[in-house]
């Protein structure tokens, strides 16, 4: 596949408290981004842990968008940093494993952000065009066996 | 409790390249604790195995499981089934887990974790060395404050003089025991204790003397 016609799949997290309220905005706005990106909205970003970023990986998603509250202001105090070192974190085992770190990736924003979240979208998008897409793509997860009792 | 680290991705696929049904085999206790062994780490480090394998060909067939303790028979027993349908089990519990599983089963036992020391959490994710299990507990002596352990040279009778401000000379990150013991011992009025010389330390009773058993004839049948 060539990088032209390569639509990356973007997964983005997003904290119910400030960037889904965002997403939302910028609905309501009417800001333009691609379709491409699958929006799950989370309580906090301090939910999110390393294991669910790796087994998106390992489905296949071109790259991982965190999106949690301004640094000081989340919901829950800390869960905002929680999440920037858990996506370090994530960070090490993807280039560890033979993947590019760039492929997940934490912002900060405001509820009130629309316009910001929009642009963050669409950098991250370009990011991963730019690197490709992820070598995990189209490949039988049943070969690889996971049991888990 | 026992603090171990992980290894890095490419230290585990090159101990495990050429081996095809992996079991990855979490402990629930003191390595879940330190954040290296337990059912999450297990989990991360076997998405992080399959995406390595899958990258490069290496065709590892990875299953999870963590049980409540490796250093047990009673709950070992659990993981049987699926230690006998593997191929070979990558042992994220301490030393003692790894060749816990190694006796029991013949299979290959693979360690994933480096089993670091005996420790606690001193802050939030910092665990530091407070015990090197030598054999002939002295801490009564010192207000709890280990000098065995915690001073670099393993003085019995300092401080070595060698401390600047309250640091050690040999880890300046660390903090000179003697001055802790110092301030302990002063604290709880039991400077006095420091007034003795004490004899030389009989490793004897440490793993100088060879591997360890402790045996209670009162609880044999």
């Amino acid at each position: 596949m060539s990088n032209e016609s390569f639509e990356p799949l973007l997964i983005a997290f997003c904290c119910q408290y400030c960037s889904y309220s965002a997403a939302d905005l910028a609905g309501s706005m009417r800001l333009q981004y691609p379709p491409n990106v699958r929006i799950i909205r989370t309580p906090c970003t301090g939910r999110l842990e390393v294991e669910f970023f790796m087994k998106a990986f390992e489905r296949g998603a071109d790259g991982i968008l965190v999106a949690g509250c301004l640094e000081g202001g989340c919901h829950f105090t800390e869960g905002n940093l929680l999440a920037r070192g858990r996506v370090g974190y994530t960070r090490k085992f993807l280039s560890e494993s033979g993947l590019e770190e760039e492929r997940i990736r934490m912002i900060n924003i405001s509820a009130a952000q629309a316009r910001p979240f929009v642009d963050h979208i669409h950098e991250m998008l370009a990011t991963l065009k730019n690197i490709g897409p992820s070598p995990l793509k189209n490949v039988n997860p049943s070969k690889n066996v996971e049991i888990r009792t | 409790m026992i603090v171990a680290q992980r290894k890095s991705i490419p230290e585990l696929v090159d101990i495990l390249k050429g081996q095809k049904k992996i079991l990855v085999l979490g402990c629930g206790t003191c390595v879940t604790v330190c954040l290296a062994g337990g059912e999450r780490e297990v989990s991360i480090n076997a998405s992080a195995l399959r995406i390595s394998s899958r990258l490069k060909n290496l065709a590892f067939a990875v299953e999870e499981l963590t049980i409540e303790r490796q250093c047990d028979n009673v709950f070992i027993e659990k993981a049987a089934d699926a230690i006998k349908r593997n191929d070979v089990v990558l042992s994220l519990g301490c030393g003692a887990g790894v060749q816990a599983i190694a006796e029991r089963y013949d299979k290959p036992v693979y360690a994933g974790l480096d089993t670091a020391f005996i420790g606690i959490l001193e802050e939030r994710a910092t665990w530091t060395e407070k015990c090197i299990a030598c054999g002939k507990c002295v801490l009564h002596e010192y207000g709890g404050i280990c000098p065995v352990t915690r001073c670099a040279k393993h003085m019995l009778n300092g401080p070595c003089s060698g401390s600047r401000e309250d640091r050690c000379e040999a880890r300046a990150d660390r903090p000179c025991a003697w001055q802790l013991i110092y301030q302990r011992l002063k604290s709880i009025g039991e400077l006095d204790r420091l007034k003795s010389i004490k004899a030389p330390k009989n490793w004897g009773a440490s793993i100088h003397g060879g591997s360890r058993v402790v045996i209670r004839e009162d609880h044999r049948i």
